[in-house]
């Protein structure tokens, strides 16, 4: 099947924005190709599907979501490996071990980092720190306050990472809590809202810290249409500027493809979710240019 | 600054090129993106497998498949979590928590509980026509929660009837049938077939977590009395597959509505 291919040019302006700043490295970055794959919900589904599933039939699984992001890693070994939170509870693999096994396979895959679903507190704020050693990854989430609990200090608003000289910066953000997971998991926890936090963190990100891309990992949920005053990805993405990719999760929405929306100052910037129960794998790829007289074009974007 | 000649025309091209390459080079070098591209990857067979990753899980599946795959029932056609204000696994969940919540509730209380409801949410997966096996029971309702039943007058059942309309949700629902208005005002309000009285006390089943205010169902909390079953949703499911041969689906309409 042909995919449909949908093509936008933004403004120049875009483009230059990023540029304005001197000091910065002399050295050429190393790469100009990052790979961006991202899961969400996957909720404790280390299975595929049985063959006679009525809605995905043999669809999913561990081992094959391994061996997919391997084959990719091949192709491009720049790759930055993200989940937008509810990694627990969903099978009985969650009931049996708590959580172990899921962060063990992740640790394995060299997923890079996570944000908190709301499942994630399930086994209440204690069960989710218990297993901790066991990801090889961190977590981000900078509109809940674990200040006053055991995650302070632990779960962070941000990480940067250097992928070959491309600097991301990734933040994280979570739902709101109360009415959605019991005060006896959460405890402690203060939730904040997102689109101050996300403003805050993508000015931080993209001109305090020169990040080259900005992204987003969120488990607000994509869209709300019968409850549309509600934050969603949709919404954040219009509200904010300065995010290069907004990854979410929550609603377990499958997309044919990525969404792209307008920002606030009127920039195209991208949303996307794979569904839930590592169905589907999201894949975003970023090319990158320092040669000046090519980026008076801005940027495409192709979905 | 160097002096062009203006008949050396090879040396001009020089300065300009080392002009501009000094520009550059001590210029900001920010990678800028020039071109994104993203899709969506389905993941199935196609894609392989990875050897370690099964060796890994494997002493863990074959745990709980020991204790998980024993066929309890069998269902003759999909259960399915679809509708606009019934779902058949929503039915079955809310009839069946109703008659084995009821167990515990009359033994213990010596009364009889009128009207389950649960949520939608909380209902994690559907029946596929089939066998159904222990492993069904956790994947419908991974959650550990217990059921809970609170007394209520009829003026709180009717806040719990506006939250369901307020918020069009295929909510569990058992006990209880109604019709919404065009206006979307409630009417012939039923509870066990007879009409609500304001006054009356109820016994409404649900789970802990929506008694403490999960989904915003914060009319729980009006609650003059509430009883703890100690009983989990999930054990009421796996008992009730154990002694159940078929699993039914049930249409019976519960909520309509007037368009």
């Amino acid at each position: 099947m042909e995919r449909r291919q949908f093509i936008k040019n933004t403004a120049a302006a875009t483009a230059i924005t990023g540029m304005g700043l001197p000091l910065m490295a002399f050295e050429k970055p190393k790469a100009n190709h990052l790979t961006i794959l991202h899961t969400n919900d996957v909720h404790s589904y280390i299975d595929p599907f049985p063959a006679t599933h009525p809605k995905s039939p043999n669809m999913g699984g561990v081992a094959r979501r391994a061996a997919l992001i391997e084959s990719i890693r091949t192709e491009n070994p720049n790759v930055l490996l993200l989940d937008a939170g509810d990694i627990f509870q969903g099978t009985p693999y969650f009931n049996y071990f708590g959580g172990e096994l899921e962060f063990k396979l992740m640790s394995l895959m060299r997923y890079d980092l996570s944000t908190m679903g709301n499942h994630d507190f399930d086994n209440g704020i204690d069960g989710f720190y218990a297993q901790l050693p066991n990801a090889q990854f961190e977590f981000v989430s900078a509109n809940y306050d674990f200040r006053n609990t055991i995650l302070d200090g632990i779960v962070k608003p941000y990480k940067i990472f250097d992928k070959n000289g491309i600097k991301v910066g990734v933040f994280g953000l979570g739902i709101e809590l109360a009415g959605l997971v019991d005060k006896r998991n959460y405890k402690e926890t203060v939730y904040h809202d997102p689109v101050a936090v996300a403003k805050d963190m993508a000015h931080t990100l993209k001109h305090g810290q020169k990040c080259d891309l900005v992204v987003c990992l969120s488990h607000l949920g994509y869209q709300y249409k019968n409850d549309p005053d509600k934050i969603s990805d949709m919404k954040l993405a219009a509200a904010t500027q300065d995010l290069d990719l907004i990854i979410g999760g929550h609603t377990h929405t499958f997309l044919d493809k990525p969404t792209v929306v307008k920002n606030a100052a009127g920039i195209d910037t991208i949303v996307n979710q794979a569904g839930c129960y590592g169905i589907n794998l999201g894949r975003i790829d970023f090319y990158f240019d320092t040669d000046k007289s090519k980026l008076s074009n801005g940027r495409s974007i192709i979905v | 600054m160097v002096k062009l000649k203006n008949y050396n025309v090879p040396l001009n091209y020089f300065v300009l090129f080392l002009t501009f390459a000094a520009a550059v080079s001590c210029g900001p070098q920010k990678p800028v993106v020039t071109r994104i591209e993203g899709k969506e990857i389905s993941i199935d067979e196609k894609a392989g497998s990875s050897t370690e990753i099964e060796r890994i899980v494997k002493p863990y599946r074959d745990k709980v498949d020991q204790d998980l795959n024993t066929v309890l029932a069998y269902a003759p056609e999909t259960l399915d979590k679809n509708g606009q204000w019934q779902t058949t696994m929503g039915n079955l969940f809310a009839d069946v928590a109703m008659q084995y919540g009821n167990k515990v509730f009359e033994k213990r209380e010596g009364k009889k509980i009128d009207i389950v409801m649960l949520n939608h949410g909380g209902i994690r997966t559907i029946i596929p026509k089939g066998d159904v096996t222990t492993r069904a029971a956790f994947e419908i309702m991974p959650f550990e929660n217990s059921m809970v039943v609170c007394a209520m007058n009829g003026a709180t059942v009717m806040e719990l009837i506006n939250y369901f309309i307020a918020e069009k949700k295929p909510h569990p629902l058992s006990g209880l049938t109604f019709t919404i208005d065009k206006n979307g005002v409630a009417k012939n309000i039923l509870v066990q077939g007879k009409p609500i009285e304001d006054g009356k006390i109820y016994y409404v089943g649900t789970n802990d977590y929506l008694y403490n205010g999960g989904d915003n169902m914060l009319f729980f909390k009006k609650s003059t009395a509430k009883y703890d079953l100690d009983y989990k949703l999930r054990n009421i499911l796996i008992d009730y597959f154990k002694d159940a041969d078929t699993i039914p689906a049930t249409r019976d309409v519960r909520i309509s509505q007037e368009k």
